[in-house]
Formats: structure tokens, C-alpha cells, sequence
């Protein structure tokens, strides 16, 4: 599979789970283990530009998809919009939630580029954030939402 | 959280994958999505020798307007349900059910056929299914065959597919024009509905329940009373008879029979029964 763009090729078992391969195989610990009952999101990535849990898809179902981690939004020094969103909007707390906050965030976006408050809380209802903090996230996604569309005038 | 090892077959067509199953017994399964079948299996509550993955077959995943009916691949996700415009047009019950499953990680990966298959009574899509009276098709080592929804519940976690059988596609009524509504109740965001209705009114009318026993199951005893002239207050009396409703930290039975009473009531009020 490809995991931010480079070739990843290993021999795993086959109840190898996807959040697992990234994190032990690959070393990239950016990825969250939460719940581990695809209910927090903590482990959310992007396979082939969509959200999904990590932790409830297999490795060997990922063979051959494009993965993108939290490790692989920043460019260099530069981080991602949403990124740069949480941080201004101090969208996190402890920080556990966030990767998977992040990734999900991306995905709605992607499918909603202009979304309400509301469509933001309902969006991002697969992640669970355990200091309760989502009033800044939903505010970091609604600002992101503003700046990329800004950006891109 | 790690599922108990097992033997990983990947399906390139349906003809492979009805090879890998048989002569694999009851212990093999297939995987499409996976999010019903790799909780059960990390929390070892499923530990299947076999799993073919069927993930793949881009083949059994479509929505296609037939006439009065809209076939659905078995494959096809609980997103694309949710922005079909076919469906959305004909039969927008499915259309707004699959957009309510689990979250946008679960509708990502999630399909029709697989919920279907795996039979919760807590899910949303079998439910709806039943209330559209869909047909399902199967398909097995002596050919195809179908299943009307209605008999294809057969027991908590049980259908009527064989083990060596993989279902293909869902055939629903296009209700162009009739009310329908689903209602469901839940605690958070994300949860299994503690009880749930799907109704649909107009020429063919029907209403289905979750969670309200062992299986996705037909309110026939409120079908009755509505063919029978009542009115919405008045066939939803009806929602819980005959019913039992498991009992869990959510609900007691006798709660769930209320939110089933109270949920029909809306459901027809919403769908615009008298």
C-alpha cells in the first residue's frame, strides 16, 4: 500500500489490523489507539481519501490503497490548513482525539466543503473527544472551511 | 484488541469467492466491509477459520433504476446509498437510512448487503428493507434464488442465506410519492438505535421495527389496524403487541415497548397516515 505517498510492502498476518500495520510496521504512531471498538475515531485515517477506522479494517483489506496519516498533512515546516485551524482555534485539549479529529475533519470537508455548526457536529459524530472540546473543534473545522475556500479564490 | 487467527482468502469475482466457500463449512465467512464482523471478531465473539473477502468486487456495487423498482448491488456503501440520486428520487427512505448508520467512518466502509446479512435486530438498514418490502437475490453453488426481506430474518443474527450462499442484490419498490419516515432513538450520536421504525405509506405501505426483538422485525400487528382504516394515534396502540424486546443496560422491555408506541405514532404522523 501506499501510506503519505511512499511504497509500504510487507508480510503481515492476516488479522493484522490496519491501525496496527501503521503503527508497528510502518512506525508511524501518529494514529491513535482509543476504544478499539471503532466507537472514539482516535484512529481515523484517510484510505483513499475518505475517513475510516482504523482499527476495524484489516491491513490486508488496505493492500494496495492510498493511506494518508496525520504524519502525512504537514509540508515541512508548513502544516495543513486544518491543522493550522486547530491550532489557532485551540482545538485541543489533551491531544488524544486529536489525529483522528483531524483526519475526519479532512474527509468532511472533502465530501462537504461549506458545511453548517450543525453539519460540522453531525459530521464529525465519530469521534469522541474525552475533555469534551468540541466547541473549538467544530469552530477550528468551520474556520478551516473558511480559509481553504479562501485560499482558493 | 486482536481477532483470533484465521486463513485470508481474497475473492477476485463472485464465481472465486462461491469456490472459496465451498467444501469451507460454517466456519468460514465472507467480509465485505467488515464493521459488523471485526468487532464480533476482536472481541472473540466470532472466530471464523475462513474469511473471504468479497471487499472487492466492484461488480456488486450499483444503484440502477429497473422500471418500478431500483436495484442495489450488495457491495454497494452506506455513503453512496446516502448520495445516490436514483435513490434519493425513488426511494429516499433507504437513501436517508443508510446516511444515518453508525458515523461517516462506518458509512465509508459499511455495505447494504453485509448489514443485511449479518441481521442485527439493532440495525437500521434491515429495518428499512422490510418496511419497503424489498426482494433479495442470493447466490449459491446451485444458482441464484430470491428471498423476500420479510423471510430472510430468521433468527438473532440468522438468515435464510446458506452458508455457501452470498447475496448479490436488493431489490426495492420505488415509492415515487408516497410518506415515509424513520424514527430512531438513541442515547448518543452514534449509537444503535434503542428502538427504531422505518414506515412507508402510499401503494405499498409498510412499517418495520428495530430492536424490538430478535430479529429486524415487521410491526404487522399496526400494518393491520392502518389496512384496516385506523389512524396513525390508533394503529400505533399496536406497535408493541406481541412483541418481545430485549432487555439491556439502554432499555428494559417494557420502556422499549413505549418508544415503540410513541416512535409509530410519529413515524405515521410523519409519513402522513390520517
Amino acid at each position: 500500500m501506499t501510506v503519505n505517498g511512499g511504497r509500504q510492502e510487507h508480510d503481515v498476518e492476516p488479522r493484522t489490523l490496519l491501525v496496527q500495520y501503521l503503527r508497528e510496521a510502518v512506525g508511524l504512531t501518529g494514529t491513535n489507539i482509543g476504544c478499539d471498538t471503532s466507537s472514539c475515531g482516535a484512529c481515523t485515517v484517510l484510505v483513499d481519501g475518505e475517513s475510516v477506522k482504523s482499527c476495524t479494517v484489516l491491513a490486508a483489506q488496505a493492500d494496495g490503497a492510498e493511506i494518508t496519516t496525520i504524519e502525512g498533512l504537514a509540508q515541512g515546516d508548513r502544516l495543513h490548513p486544518m491543522q493550522e485551524s486547530f491550532r489557532e482555534n485551540h482545538a485541543l485539549q489533551c491531544g488524544y482525539c486529536t489525529p483522528g479529529m483531524v483526519m475526519a475533519a479532512i474527509s468532511l470537508l472533502a465530501e462537504n466543503p461549506h458545511p453548517t455548526e450543525a453539519e460540522v457536529r453531525l459530521g464529525l459524530e465519530g469521534n469522541l473527544c474525552r475533555c469534551t472540546g468540541y466547541h473549538n473543534i467544530v469552530q477550528a473545522v468551520l474556520h478551516a472551511a473558511e480559509t481553504v475556500e479562501a485560499g482558493a479564490a | 484488541m486482536i481477532p483470533a487467527p484465521f486463513e485470508y482468502r481474497r475473492a477476485s469475482s463472485v464465481d472465486e469467492a462461491l469456490t472459496l466457500l465451498s467444501g469451507a463449512g460454517e466456519d468460514a465467512k465472507l467480509l465485505a466491509g467488515g464493521h459488523s464482523l471485526l468487532p464480533l471478531m476482536k472481541l472473540r465473539l466470532a472466530a471464523p477459520s475462513l474469511l473471504v473477502d468479497i471487499g472487492r468486487l466492484r461488480e456488486l456495487s450499483y444503484v440502477r433504476d429497473e422500471g418500478d423498482h431500483v436495484v442495489i448491488g450488495a457491495l454497494t456503501r452506506h455513503r453512496d446509498l446516502e448520495i445516490d440520486e436514483t435513490l434519493r428520487a425513488h426511494v429516499p427512505l433507504l437513501a436517508n437510512v443508510a446516511g444515518q448508520v453508525g458515523d461517516p467512518q462506518v458509512r465509508h466502509r459499511g455495505t447494504i448487503g453485509g448489514s443485511l446479512a449479518h441481521g442485527d435486530p439493532a440495525s437500521d438498514l434491515p429495518a428499512a428493507c422490510l418496511a419497503l418490502g424489498a426482494t433479495l437475490t442470493a447466490v449459491g453453488p446451485s444458482g441464484e434464488r430470491t428471498v423476500e426481506a420479510s423471510g430472510f430474518f430468521t433468527g438473532f443474527l440468522e438468515t435464510a442465506l446458506a452458508p455457501d450462499e452470498i447475496l448479490t442484490s436488493i431489490s426495492v419498490p420505488k415509492t415515487d410519492g408516497a410518506g415515509w419516515s424513520f424514527q430512531k432513538f438513541q442515547r448518543r450520536a452514534q449509537d444503535w438505535a434503542i428502538v427504531g421504525v422505518a414506515a412507508v405509506r402510499g401503494p405499498r405501505p409498510g412499517v418495520a421495527l428495530v430492536n424490538m426483538g430478535p430479529t429486524p422485525l415487521r410491526a404487522t400487528a399496526v400494518e393491520e389496524a392502518l389496512a384496516a382504516g385506523a389512524g396513525a394515534a390508533e394503529a400505533a396502540e399496536h406497535a408493541a403487541d406481541g412483541l418481545e424486546p430485549p432487555e439491556d443496560l439502554n432499555a428494559s422491555a417494557e420502556y422499549r415497548r413505549h418508544l415503540a408506541r410513541v416512535l409509530v405514532r410519529r413515524a405515521l404522523e410523519e409519513a402522513g397516515a390520517a
